[in-house]
């Protein structure tokens, strides 16, 4: 009896030795992961934190003490001030961003509601159609685009970029998923009732309740918006410093032949990511579960 | 008996609401989507250049996809033929020929752009795939004790919300061919790169006007950005299944590969092949980091050209280039019926096999009704 129970304590501590071991093995290879995607933002930092020279007398990963130099050649010297000027970058950007956000989930919200909550005849259709619409790349239709932008003369301007963002397939489909599995029709019943307006239930009944799905699609929203290099660069066309996005703006420094200076180089990068990544520590939670959600599609 | 008030209360009929709700959508699409979507096949069919409001047929499909021998020679001014020609009659066949090589290099650039896509997708999808289903089973294993998931998560997926632009040009500076180049500068301080005598440079790696130095460094980026992305993908798809599955399989002593290959992996697939086509639509999108992987003196690094750089250059005029919507809008349909053909294989795989199989067992059964019915001479039983 004894000898049967040793036997047996000694396969369990083989068994958990075995997961102890792989867990141990797994965790090193994850930090290892971690370092991998670490490693050339920190190294980013650090370099913006060194002059010219320091860079290219080798790689280190201890801070120097050259940002505000660097910062205020970028500031001060004439190429580096006519290829990349941050706050007017972030400001193009926000106005450009926080306008199509909007516009992408009010509207998307609108046609979910108006698909999930009325009966009409083309229903189905135009649900299918959005779905089908759902996959076609940005590519595919940009050059009629940009050819038909600059017949209307709308090039060099923001209503192209924003305009569009009205239309988000994939946002609709992803409201009225959420809708179908959250949002009764008995309470428009219960609004009508009372004597609510069409638009009044949509806009105080509605949207509160839609919140979660507003905010993770508000946020993938705003991320694809801000990091969009490919719409704005095809739309704005005549090089005005004052009306490019940020993405543009790390485009002028990579074209550039005159940034030869890489402290002043780095630095440009850092503060074009700086913004995002910050954003990303705070939100990273609800970005993690919208994406497991299957909420975002590229 | 229902009052007058009653039967008009029953006649209100919401259905305008409907429309008026998804008007904006549908205006702003046909606007902005759909009227660009048609304009690109009607400029597919017209001219280049000066010649854009031209119809020229299938002529840019032809230069694009078919157009291959050119008779250098004869552009070269050394035919024969030329010699008996009037002037005019030279310089017209002169045009024509070079029009020609134009043609030919469409062609060229064109198939390279296409055959640099489907390298940088494969050498960036596999890795991607193979990264991202081995994280998303550990993650999602029970037994295994592993601290700080949250952490590894948030970490991983971090690479994916930086701005593409900046990544490139992030990794451009990373991975510069001078001593400013931090790759460069490890592999020296290694060894491997080694100083030239009589020079103050080294033989630096290539990496960035290379041929395949820079595609490793695109595919690496490709990787680093979106293994993440598809592993909180992946890992939704197996929390999804039964865990009764799992906990049978190990009741039954099944090693952690048998349960992979017997349960996890064909659960899966429903969601793998999605993650491959929509992999494969993103891959051949793919622009801003083979766009803006260049160092700005030299042209863009022809090796990195992909489908979407090459629909881009041509539409997009910078200096002395001129607009060619021709080959641009071509271009885009075969890029969009490319996309249609994957967009439906999703479709066909993802549509619910379970319900179809339903729907004919139901058929079979009536079926079989109808000729017992007939055996009982449809008198019913």
């Amino acid at each position: 009896m004894s000898n049967m129970k040793s036997v047996y304590g000694q396969g369990k501590d083989n068994y958990m030795f075995k997961i102890r071991l792989k867990s141990t093995i797994l965790v090193i290879w994850f930090v290892f992961l971690t370092i991998i995607c670490l490693l050339p933002i920190y190294v980013l930092l650090i370099n913006a934190t060194r002059s010219n020279n320091d860079i290219s007398g080798g790689f280190t990963l201890i801070p120097g003490d050259y940002f505000l130099k660097n910062f205020k050649n970028m500031r001060t010297l004439e190429y580096a001030k006519s290829a990349f000027r941050p706050l007017i970058g972030y400001r193009n950007s926000a106005i450009i961003t926080c306008s199509a956000t909007f516009l992408t989930v009010f509207f998307s919200a609108l046609t979910a509601y108006g698909i999930h909550v009325y009966d009409f005849k083309i229903k189905e259709g135009a649900y299918t159609f959005i779905l089908l619409i759902m996959m076609v790349p940005v590519q595919v239709t940009s050059a009629g685009f940009v050819n038909f932008m600059i017949k209307l003369h709308l090039q060099n301007t923001y209503w192209p970029l924003i305009l569009p963002a009205v239309a988000a397939p994939a946002v609709v489909f992803f409201m009225r998923s959420y809708m179908k599995s959250s949002f009764p029709l008995d309470i428009v019943e219960a609004a009508r009732i009372d004597g609510s307006g069409e638009f009044r239930t949509f806009l105080t009944i509605a949207i509160p309740m839609m919140k979660p799905a507003i905010a993770v699609q508000a946020i993938f929203a705003f991320v694809a918006q801000w990091n969009n290099f490919y719409t704005p660069s095809m739309i704005l066309l005549d090089g005005d410093k004052t009306k490019q996005t940020l993405p543009m703006m790390v485009q002028a420094v990579q074209a550039s032949d005159k940034f030869t200076d890489y402290g002043i180089v780095y630095t440009c990068i850092a503060l074009s990511i700086i913004p995002i990544i910050i954003a990303y520590i705070f939100l990273s939670r609800f970005i993690i579960a919208g994406v497991a959600l299957g909420g975002v599609k590229e | 008996m229902a009052s007058a008030a009653q039967r008009r209360i029953k006649s209100i009929s919401y259905a305008k609401y409907g429309y008026i709700f998804i008007l904006p959508f549908f205006l702003i699409y046909f606007f902005f989507q759909l009227y660009p979507l048609i304009n690109t096949f009607v400029l597919s069919f017209h001219g280049n250049d000066t010649t854009v409001e031209k119809y020229v047929g299938f002529d840019n499909y032809k230069a694009i996809l078919f157009e291959t021998d050119v008779d250098m020679d004869v552009v070269k001014g050394r035919s024969p033929k030329l010699e008996n020609m009037t002037p005019e009659e030279k310089k017209e066949a002169r045009l024509e020929e070079q029009n020609k090589v134009g043609l030919k290099a469409q062609h060229d650039l064109f198939t390279k752009s296409f055959k640099n896509t489907l390298i940088l997708w494969i050498g960036n999808f596999i890795p991607q795939i193979l990264l991202s289903l081995s994280l998303a089973v550990w993650f999602t294993d029970a037994k295994l004790k592993i601290p700080g998931k949250g952490f590894f998560k948030v970490v991983m997926y971090m690479p994916n919300i930086i701005t593409a632009a900046s990544v490139a040009v992030l990794f451009l500076s990373l991975c510069s061919e001078s001593k400013y180049g931090a790759l460069n500068q490890i592999l020296h301080s290694m060894g491997v790169v080694k100083d030239i005598e009589s020079t103050s440079s080294s033989d630096f790696v290539k990496f960035v006007s290379g041929k395949w130095e820079p595609r490793f460094v695109v595919m690496f980026i490709q990787t680093w950005m979106w293994f993440g992305n598809t592993m909180i993908m992946l890992m939704s798809g197996i929390m999804g299944i039964n865990p009764s599955l799992f906990e049978a399989a190990s009741i039954d002593g099944a090693s952690s590969g048998q349960v992979f290959r017997k349960i996890t992996l064909p659960l899966l697939s429903p969601i793998m092949v999605y993650t491959l086509v929509t992999s494969m639509i993103g891959g051949l999108q793919m622009f801003d980091i083979p766009y803006l992987y260049h160092k700005g003196t030299y042209d863009i690094n022809q090796n990195l050209r992909t489908v979407a750089v090459y629909i881009y250059e041509r539409f997009h005029v910078s200096g002395t280039k001129s607009y060619s919507y021709g080959y641009s809008g071509a271009a885009s349909v075969v890029l969009f019926i490319v996309t249609v053909a994957l967009g439906s294989i999703t479709f066909y795989m993802n549509r619910d096999t379970d319900a179809i199989a339903k729907k004919k067992q139901r058929k079979k059964l009536e079926q079989q009704a109808k000729v017992q019915n007939k055996q009982f001479g449809g008198l019913g039983i």
